[in-house]
């Protein structure tokens, strides 16, 4: 019996993951990064070049403000050396953090800085863009199937997927849709974005109310069924095109691969003692297995003079 | 003290008598340790020493998480990326600390289920049972008010939705509410008592993990057979019983090493799994994430709160009796703390006089149902309400419906219809059977 019952709870842990229920349909793209699996690590030079397409790119509107700019000399990071990195931190130049406190005659407000590489990277939301620094483990480009978490147990969480389809995912505006939906653009991977009724299906439900004078009105409720096509309208422009960055060691530079540089480089920024977090992980097990060998073969000892041969 | 008799600890050396007869400390623990115990327990019993690392875990990393966390709302979030990018090993603890949660509850759920299905909880371990729920139900508000200290979306949307509830309790509720938040909203007040009781409540739990295990030390172990051990005298209480050292002592620590090889893996392989993307997006009060869930050791619970709509006939009924007092809001948190409340009435309940569902034949398949009804809870406890169809609230109401009707229908009436096998007469026996009476060398 008690194997049902363990049976059962192996399944719940399954089903009770980050499940949520299928939204908007959204397309995202299975990637393979180099980083995935157990015993997967990052691409230091894939890092190095996704840091660059950041900085020359998405740095213009997004910031990353949990990350520090020292990090990026860290073993199991981009490994700059040091001497890069501060030279990389002083080409940025900041308003100082002080300047932020409500003071009645400011006199740092208007002084910038260089940034220094104890700093972190500067903290930017031109026009409301999100900070990027969480952004490849506060999405997650797989769910279900029916929210039983399967997919993300063999696929991963899918973070840096979904920015390689996001970045991707720019579409001609369908059919269905106005133009010019008010300096919106059309992509196939954003799920929560704007959507225009007119590329949503309907269902109609007629009700007949008999109201207190004893007329019939009839009322009709539309309740949203469906949609017609994947994604919703994002509010930033298309960022890369083919050949936007010049890499050093003369990389493809097709917008396809610049994304997949930068994804990997933002999984890092999320995640960046990930190589720590995995080797941790093989001691862990590695020890344990073998305590766990230990004391089965003591246990087995132990017991063997009080069960003797097991005859049913 | 009643119980199991055995022999107890005598001080050998001058200096032992000396500590004995001022504090009998040595002989505590020799009797706890050396407490006699069903020498027939299944797999099913190692979940206790599992529960007992967990809490450990859970209090040693905490206590080095709370040297570096701040419990601000402007810097909470930071504090958590702080302690995951600067402290050494700090992602780890953290980590260990998120997925020590979900050990902690998958193995509570073990233990409870365990106890339900070798009827653990009836007499004479009632109390045991209770200072059991008692502990269960401190650890879900510990565990919540846990998951609100990031400070992430799913934290503050978490507080705000599980917090409304007690708003929903008419006429007492809103102050209640105001109360508990230090304010009319989530805020800092409610960041830093939440805080404050998520350090508190542990030592509460570890104090009745102390008392629980004192209760079932002096009512002995259920066993599979659910037969009592025989306690007419020492020799005869010794062919039904170990002693707890060494032999269960290793058998739970090797269980345990087990599962702590797996739970190892999923924290250095897949920390985030068990956890929730949203929680990585600072708390935002002017943006609703799409989709507000509990983790997932909750979701049962969550599923029959949002189980009873207003157009459920029940919800209906209830509404018109009580003059509109109870709408599906207040009826829903009715049902939740219902839920747990049935759980625990369990031992009052449960009218059958055998202790084992291994010699009750008809229980076995409720039992089994009810198991698959929990996980089907789970699930929907994770679906949008207008999922598969619309077909969700449905799928809720039933299992909802189950839950309950199998604590207040099923177990009283099992025990008065059913006929149970027989069960052998005592534990030896049963032992004996599995592995031969030839294995008795002292016999």
């Amino acid at each position: 019996m008690f194997r049902t019952i363990a049976l059962i709870a192996a399944s719940a842990l399954v089903l009770g993951s980050p499940v949520l229920a299928e939204t908007a349909h959204q397309e995202i793209e299975d990637v393979s990064f180099a980083h995935e699996g157990p015993f997967g690590t990052f691409d230091q030079f894939q890092l190095q070049r996704g840091l660059q397409v950041y900085t020359e790119v998405c740095a213009a509107c997004h910031g990353l403000k949990f990350v520090p700019i020292r990090s990026l000399s860290d073993a199991g990071g981009p490994g700059l050396p040091e001497d890069q990195v501060r030279a990389y931190a002083k080409a940025f130049t900041v308003y100082d953090e002080e300047s932020n406190r409500a003071v009645l005659w400011d006199s740092v407000k208007s002084e910038m800085r260089p940034l220094k590489d104890s700093d972190n990277f500067p903290i930017n939301n031109t026009m409301g863009a999100p900070d990027l620094s969480l952004m490849a483990k506060a999405r997650a480009g797989f769910h279900g199937p029916y929210g039983t978490g399967i997919s993300q147990l063999f696929n991963g969480m899918g973070g840096p997927e979904y920015i390689v389809s996001i970045l991707n995912g720019y579409a001609d505006n369908p059919e269905c849709a106005p133009e010019g939906m008010d300096g919106l653009y059309y992509n196939t991977a954003f799920g929560p974005g704007g959507y225009p009724d007119s590329c949503k299906i309907f269902e109609e439900t007629k009700t007949v109310v008999t109201q207190d004078d004893g007329t019939t009105v009839e009322k009709i409720e539309k309740k949203e069924v469906g949609r017609i096509v994947p994604g919703s309208w994002i509010r930033m422009s298309p960022p890369l095109s083919d050949g936007q960055v010049e890499y050093a060691d003369g990389h493809d530079t097709s917008a396809h691969h610049m994304s997949e540089d930068v994804a990997s480089f933002l999984m890092w920024a999320a995640e960046p003692q990930m190589m720590a977090r995995k080797w941790s992980g093989f001691v862990g097990v590695g020890l344990l297995g073998l305590l766990t060998t230990l004391l089965y073969l003591t246990n087995k000892r132990l017991w063997a003079g009080i069960k003797g041969k097991k005859t049913a | 003290m009643a119980g199991i008799p055995h022999d107890h600890y005598e001080p050998k050396s001058n200096a032992a008598r000396w500590l004995y007869k001022r504090l009998p400390i040595v002989g505590l623990l020799y009797d706890t340790l050396m407490i006699p115990t069903p020498k027939n327990l299944n797999w099913m019993w190692i979940w206790g020493i599992v529960l007992t690392f967990c809490l450990v875990l859970q209090i040693v990393t905490g206590i080095v998480l709370a040297m570096h966390y701040t419990p601000h709302i402007d810097m909470a979030f930071a504090s958590v990326e702080h302690i995951m990018r600067d402290v050494n090993g700090g992602h780890m603890l953290r980590y260990l600390h998120a997925n020590g949660a979900s050990l902690f509850f998958f193995a509570v759920y073990l233990h409870i289920f365990r106890g339900l299905y070798y009827g653990s909880y009836k007499a004479p371990r009632e109390v045991t049972w209770i200072i059991g729920m008692i502990i269960y139900f401190l650890m879900i508000v510990t565990a919540f008010m846990g998951y609100v200290l990031p400070w992430g979306q799913m934290s503050f949307w978490g507080a705000t939705v599980i917090t409304g509830i007690i708003g929903a309790i008419p006429g007492i509720g809103e102050p209640i509410q105001t109360w508990l938040l230090g304010g009319p909203a989530v805020d800092n007040a409610t960041l830093n008592r939440f805080f404050s009781l998520h350090y508190l409540l542990p030592f509460v739990i570890a104090a009745l993990v102390a008392v629980h295990i004192w209760a079932f030390h002096t009512s002995g172990n259920n066993n599979p057979t659910g037969v009592e051990v025989r306690r007419g005298s020492k020799e005869e209480a010794e062919r039904d019983t170990i002693p707890f050292w060494p032999y269960y002592v290793i058998k739970d620590l090797f269980a345990l090493a087990l599962i702590l090889t797996v739970f190892f893996a999923v924290v250095g392989f897949m920390p985030n799994y068990l956890g929730h993307p949203d929680n990585y997006i600072e708390a935002n009060a002017l943006a609703t994430p799409a989709h507000i869930v509990p983790e997932w050791y909750l979701l049962p619970f969550y599923a029959i709160l949002r189980a009873f709509t207003s157009d459920v006939w029940i919800v209906i009924a209830a509404n018109k009796l009580s003059f509109g007092i109870i709408d599906a809001k207040f009826f829903g948190v009715l049902a939740m703390f219902g839920a747990i409340a049935v759980l625990a009435l369990t031992p009052w309940l449960d009218t059958s006089s055998v202790r084992s569902g291994r010699y009750r034949p008809m229980f076995k398949w409720w039992f089994a149902l009810l198991c698959i009804d929990f996980v089907v809870l789970m699930w929907a406890g994770s679906m949008a309400p207008d999922a598969l169809m619309g077909w969700m609230p449905a799928i809720s109401l039933i299992a909802t419906a189950y839950w309950f009707a199998y604590f207040l229908i099923i177990l009283p009436l099992l025990g008065v219809i059913e006929k149970p096998l027989t069960q052998p007469a005592t534990i030896e026996e049963d032992f004996n059977a599995h592995y031969g009476p030839n294995s008795h060398p002292a016999e």
